[in-house]
């Protein structure tokens, strides 16, 4: 059994590393232009963003309508950071991991702070009351002119976020997201999604817990935001407003609420989709939401619903032409 | 003094649009638990639906009023006929994206069609101040405020005393059960969602004439501002979107005319935080405790 885990996490490192390799051959090869590694970047940016809202609205089943919030929070505090630390002569990369740790920080004592009242509502109101929360953040940092801004944008930011950087935080930040959801904290969250007045009833802290995960997801969407800010290096408050958060929350539904991979998936045919249909002008923007409408009518529950895409078990079908899944036994047909 | 009554006056005239477009956002969540996203754009549509009619037919106003209004109501019709229908058994998160998606689709579509550049909208109601003492008032608010309520009053007694208005509050209550009792309920739903878009295109209408304006995103803020009311007074309830409707149209336009316009968005949204904390069903909305 051990040596199956080892065998499945040896592939996956192989299977990253070969993506990153594929990528840098690439790139290195002018195959890939600097619009097209601004698409990739924007593709780990939206994975951070989808993967920290799926487990706040897919493992804790919490509907969330603010996460642009937590992203302006990230962008605008990492900004700071960066523009304070420009003249200290430190490496980028490790400028970009200092700003981007005080900008999650920061996201995370907000996501506490605005997720301790929150989160006693339930279901809808929920969802509102982070809508609510979003666009008074968005307001903010709008009036908030010396030190933001404002609506002229915020500029001068260091352009410190490459393919190399961005795409390892978006590996460690998907690793961490799969670690915590496969712990023992990480079961006591999905419990709650599934039924929060029987995990309270077994013993599980729903409040702690829902706290928490509300808090990791605003941390890790910090991050996204601040990547976001060193990869523009411009921001406009205008940019994070309800639609920025419904953006993530399409990724998360598409891909399926609780599944990690098909948030990735998701978040990867949604970058490349609007970009793709660039052709088509005016009605880029019409196909896109058309063939979002299509896509929720067929399949509700996302590309993968709950379940995990797995390399392991993918190369295994390929073999034997068949899926071996530890919760077809145990959850009987599914 | 003059000139608070005279915000009072303002105040009560952009509520009651906001009102009578909450009216259309609660009877959808009412009836089948979905917050309409797509609820802001119909009311965008029903504007253009006016300043094409008023443009190049030159219909007068009532008349504007009603073929809007009959359009968006077909128009709603169809949306939920082609994207909520398939949705009703679909996990609820998938409808409300649905909801964004045909959102964001009439949004594009109006720019495709329309062109993003902002309509001028001709001014169809005339535009004479009326003079009562010191107050000068507009014949568009007045007209605004006089609409709104009679369309809400109309709504109310059709709710309450008429057959399908009866269908569509057992519905909202409990759809089995009125299922069993022989109502027909894939028709009580399309007809909330007929009512709910003309409501929303009456909204669009004098959004437009007051504002002069018509412009394909137009809908986003005020359908936003209508929901926060909906929300506010108690989703599902109908006096409760009047309600909320009308606090929220008083506090933006007191708090833009005495602490700052730039602020006022965050003041609603601020309201509506603290509410939900305090009363998270609203206004008027009670309590269920939750049944393990």
């Amino acid at each position: 059994m051990k040596d199956n885990i080892k065998k499945s996490y040896l592939l996956n490192i192989v299977g990253i590393l070969s993506i990153y390799l594929i990528l840098k051959l690439l790139i290195g090869g002018n195959v890939l232009n600097r619009y097209h590694i601004s698409i990739v970047i924007f593709i780990c940016i939206n994975i951070i963003l989808a993967t920290s809202l799926n487990l706040a609205t897919g493992f804790l089943g919490q509907l969330a309508l603010g996460h642009a919030g937590f992203m302006a929070v990230g962008a605008y505090v990492s900004a700071i950071t960066a523009v304070a630390l420009k003249s200290s002569g430190l490496p980028d990369t490790l400028m970009l991991v200092i700003s981007l740790l005080v900008a999650g920080i920061f996201s995370g004592i907000v996501g506490i702070a605005i997720g301790i009242p929150a989160l006693r509502l339930r279901g809808d109101y929920l969802g509102i009351i982070t809508l609510g929360f979003g666009e008074v953040i968005r307001v903010i940092i709008n009036n908030m002119k010396s030190i933001t801004g404002g609506a002229q944008g915020f500029t001068g930011i260091p352009r410190i976020a490459n393919f190399d950087n961005v795409f390892w935080i978006t590996i460690i930040v998907v690793g961490i997201l799969y670690a915590l959801t496969h712990s023992r904290q990480g079961r006591a969250i999905i419990s709650i999604r599934e039924d929060e007045i029987a995990s309270e009833a077994v013993g599980i802290q729903t409040t702690k817990y829902k706290v928490l995960g509300f808090a990791i997801a605003a941390f890790f969407a910090g991050i996204g935001g601040g990547l976001y800010a060193h990869h523009l290096a411009f921001l406009d408050p205008k940019t994070f407003g309800f639609m920025k958060s419904v953006e993530i929350l399409v990724i998360v539904v598409l891909g399926g609420m609780g599944s990690l991979t098909g948030s990735i998936i998701a978040a990867i045919i949604l970058t490349i989709l609007p970009e793709a249909l660039r052709e088509f002008a005016n009605y880029r923007m019409l196909i896109y939401s058309f063939i979002l409408v299509v896509m929720m009518i067929f399949r509700p529950q996302g590309i993968f619903g709950t379940k995990e895409f797995s390399l392991s078990s993918f190369l295994h079908k390929l073999r034997y032409n068949q899926i071996i899944s530890p919760r077809k036994e145990i959850k009987g047909d599914e | 003094m003059t000139l608070f009554l005279q915000q009072l006056i303002n105040g009560l005239s952009v509520g009651s649009i906001y009102a009578v477009i909450a009216l259309g956002y609660t009877m959808v969540y009412g009836i089948i638990k979905l917050i309409n996203f797509a609820h802001g754009e119909i009311m965008m549509m029903g504007a253009y639906f006016a300043f094409v009619t008023a443009v190049t037919i030159g219909m007068p106003f009532y008349m504007v009023l009603i073929v809007s209004m009959l359009i968006a109501a077909i128009l709603g019709l169809s949306i939920e006929y082609v994207a909520y229908k398939p949705l009703r058994n679909a996990p609820r998160i998938s409808a409300l994206i649905t909801a964004i998606g045909i959102s964001l689709f009439l949004q594009n579509l109006a720019l495709v069609v329309f062109k993003p550049e902002p309509k001028v909208m001709p001014a169809i109601i005339p535009k004479q101040p009326i003079l009562i003492g010191n107050l000068q008032i507009g014949t568009v608010t007045i007209v605004t405020i006089l609409l709104s309520v009679i369309f809400m009053i109309l709504l109310d007694q059709f709710i309450k005393k008429t057959k399908p208005g009866k269908a569509m509050r057992a519905v909202s209550q409990d759809k089995e059960a009125s299922i069993l009792m022989g109502i027909n309920v894939n028709r009580t739903i399309s007809l909330t969602f007929a009512i709910g878009s003309a409501l929303g295109a009456f909204g669009g209408v004098l959004y437009s004439i007051a504002y002069t304006q018509v412009y394909p995103t137009m809908g986003i803020m005020p359908g936003l501002k209508a929901f926060v009311a909906a929300v506010l007074g108690g989703i599902g309830l109908l006096p409760g979107a009047m309600l909320g409707g009308f606090v929220i149209g008083m506090i933006e336009t007191i708090s833009k005319a005495y602490i700052s316009s730039q602020w006022s968005d965050a003041i609603v949204f601020g309201i509506l935080i603290i509410v939900l904390i305090v009363k998270p069903t609203g206004i008027l909305g009670k309590n269920e405790r939750e049944k393990v």
